[in-house]
């Protein structure tokens, strides 16, 4: 008798479904956190209308940093879909290029928003300053936190867990274009929060 | 490799290269988008305005990476369908939301209190006066 257990349907297609289960899961995560970021963009709303006055986020905040910092995410969200396109094409090394790229990227975003942050405390700007401030760091912070989520996950996968392309490559590219899809999600957050946070008018 | 294999594989490869010209025709759409949006920042359109033109963009470049990189421009069914469900909670809690907005407006407490320097000069009928 196995000892070990198959998961069904991580490198096929289930009949129902018509996706591998890791896809459907991570889909519904996204859901989830789609209704978690949500929220934070639900108080910043009713901040903003409920008060009197708004501050402009570019007046004291870095807005060039924090264009570079966009550049810098969606670049990685590039190199992320090339390293799957790229097992995909049964291409491992470049794959470990890419995802070695997107790490980076990753690294380069945190060092950016980390200049920023020591930038702010040195000013005196602290989530206790604020409303608005309050609302920059809670939502930076959290998609913060995400990015170091997804730098974990990548690394695993760059790292001890490439193992499995030489033993499981179907699966292996699976993981991998479900790992993107949350990368992707964390990307498509920022993209919301640096106009909402940097740009829009204040009033 | 058989000669159906082979061929398969062509296909195969040439369908992912077809996808990877289109990321990267994303990437620059993404680039461009992130450029605009600094431009008409600076540009005084007023706040309605303002607020509107730099969302526009932020949904447009947020759409290119849900349905290119995120493959939902070809997704089976039960991902639209998870999709459908999340949009209405979030449309709900917005709508909630913005109910409870109009419950604080001149309230000076409670737990939709505005802070006083906050509470709009027109007070709601009934609201105690300063």
């Amino acid at each position: 008798m196995s000892a070990a257990i198959e998961i069904p349907f991580n490198s096929t297609e289930r009949p129902d479904t018509g996706l591998y289960n890791a896809k459907l899961g991570v889909w519904l995560f996204l859901a989830s956190e789609v209704m978690l970021f949500g929220a934070l963009f639900s108080s910043y709303v009713l901040l903003r209308t409920g008060a009197e006055t708004w501050e402009h986020g570019a007046a004291f905040l870095n807005v060039p940093l924090a264009t570079i910092n966009t550049l810098v995410l969606i670049i990685s969200s590039v190199t992320m879909v090339m390293s799957w396109a790229s097992l995909k094409m049964n291409n491992f090394g470049r794959y470990k290029l890419y995802m070695g790229l997107t790490i980076l990227c990753g690294v380069g975003f945190l060092v950016i928003k980390s200049f920023e942050y020591a930038h702010k405390f040195e000013t005196g700007l602290w989530p206790s300053t604020s409303t608005f401030m309050a609302l920059y760091f809670t939502m930076t912070g959290l998609h913060g936190l995400h990015v170091i989520g997804g730098m974990i996950v990548n690394s695993y996968l760059w790292g001890p867990g490439s193992k499995m392309w030489h033993t499981d490559p179907v699966r292996f590219t699976n993981r991998i274009e479900v790992a993107g899809l949350y990368w992707h999600f964390v990307d498509l957050v920022w993209i919301f929060l640096f106009p909402t946070l940097y740009l829009l008018p204040g009033k | 490799m058989n000669p159906i294999e082979a061929r398969m594989s062509t296909t195969h490869h040439e369908e992912i290269h077809h996808h990877v010209r289109i990321y990267i025709k994303v990437f620059v759409a993404l680039a461009v988008g992130t450029i605009v949006t600094v431009l008409a920042s600076n540009v005084h359109l007023g706040i309605v305005l303002g607020i509107i033109v730099a969302l526009l963009i932020a949904t447009v470049k947020g759409s290119l990476v849900a349905a290119f990189f995120m493959h939902l421009v070809a997704e089976r069914k039960v991902i639209y369908w998870v999709l459908v469900l999340t949009a209405s909670f979030v449309v709900a809690m917005m709508g909630l939301i913005m109910f409870a907005h109009d419950d604080q407006q001149g309230r000076p407490q409670g737990i939709f209190a505005v802070p006083q320097g906050h509470v709009p000069v027109h007070q709601a009928e009934g609201a105690p006066k300063e």
